[in-house]
């Protein structure tokens, strides 16, 4: 899966949690949640856990911590996907 | 944690603790209730002359037992854990029926999950006759420090 496509998933799953809309339409690599799309810390989890169910991958603590912004993500899900043989 | 643990570490006193008894705790939920006392200020103005609960003391009081004492219960009993606090983050609830000064309700709730430090549950509280008075879904962050 490339880039553009984790991206689209990815502003899909965030969309609920997002407090600022014009944020999320401009969605990039460079997006924060917490900065940029105002997701507060609770519905951060769920972001991670949907980011789970999607990708059928799993997210450690140490992971979920770095989740924080859209670079960051891809970039976990990407290497999560790869070691699963799931390019 | 044993259930005296619990109720002694909750942060709440009164007039705002809404919980008496806990009758059940584990895992994946927990049962418990609580007897509204008629003196409460609240009812002096909720409503002129028809004292009746408000939604948000029935929501409190389902976060008391549901949410709170759960999560003190889960972060207690996690390897190394200390019980923490729990922050409220969200709550949707829909309300059936009057809770009258001096009832007894009862609040059973069901982990949802506990993960990365959230619990979400689904609560709900039954009066002294077994009607549902109140239902939903309770959720928030279990923390080391009182506020954050």
């Amino acid at each position: 899966m490339d880039r553009e496509k984790l991206i689209a998933k990815l502003k899909e799953i965030v969309a609920p949690y997002t407090h600022d809309k014009e944020a999320l339409a401009k969605i990039n690599q460079t997006t924060d949640f917490i900065n940029d799309l105002k997701i507060n810390s609770a519905n951060l989890v769920d972001v991670i856990l949907d980011v789970e169910e999607e990708f059928d991958i799993e997210i450690d603590n140490l992971e979920m911590a770095k989740m924080l912004n859209v670079n960051e993500t891809v970039t976990i899900i990407e290497s999560k996907l790869k070691a699963l043989d799931r390019e | 944690m044993k259930k005296a643990d619990i109720l002694s570490h909750l942060p709440y006193t009164k007039p705002f603790l809404f919980v008496d008894e806990l009758d059940e705790i584990d895992e994946n939920g927990v049962k418990g209730s609580y007897t509204f006392d008629p003196e409460l200020d609240f009812y002096k103005g909720h409503f002129k002359d028809h004292p009746v609960t408000p939604g948000v003391i029935l929501t409190e009081t389902m976060a008391q037992i549901g949410l709170v004492c759960l999560g003190i219960y889960l972060s207690g009993n996690a390897e190394g854990g200390m019980p923490g606090h729990v922050m409220l983050t969200s709550t949707a609830i829909d309300f059936m029926k009057p809770v009258f000064p001096g009832e007894k309700v009862t609040v059973t709730a069901q982990k949802v999950y506990f993960r990365f430090k959230k619990l979400n549950c689904t609560v709900q509280m039954t009066n002294a006759a077994g009607e549902v008075v109140c239902k939903g879904t309770i959720a928030g962050m279990v923390t080391n420090k009182m506020n954050g």
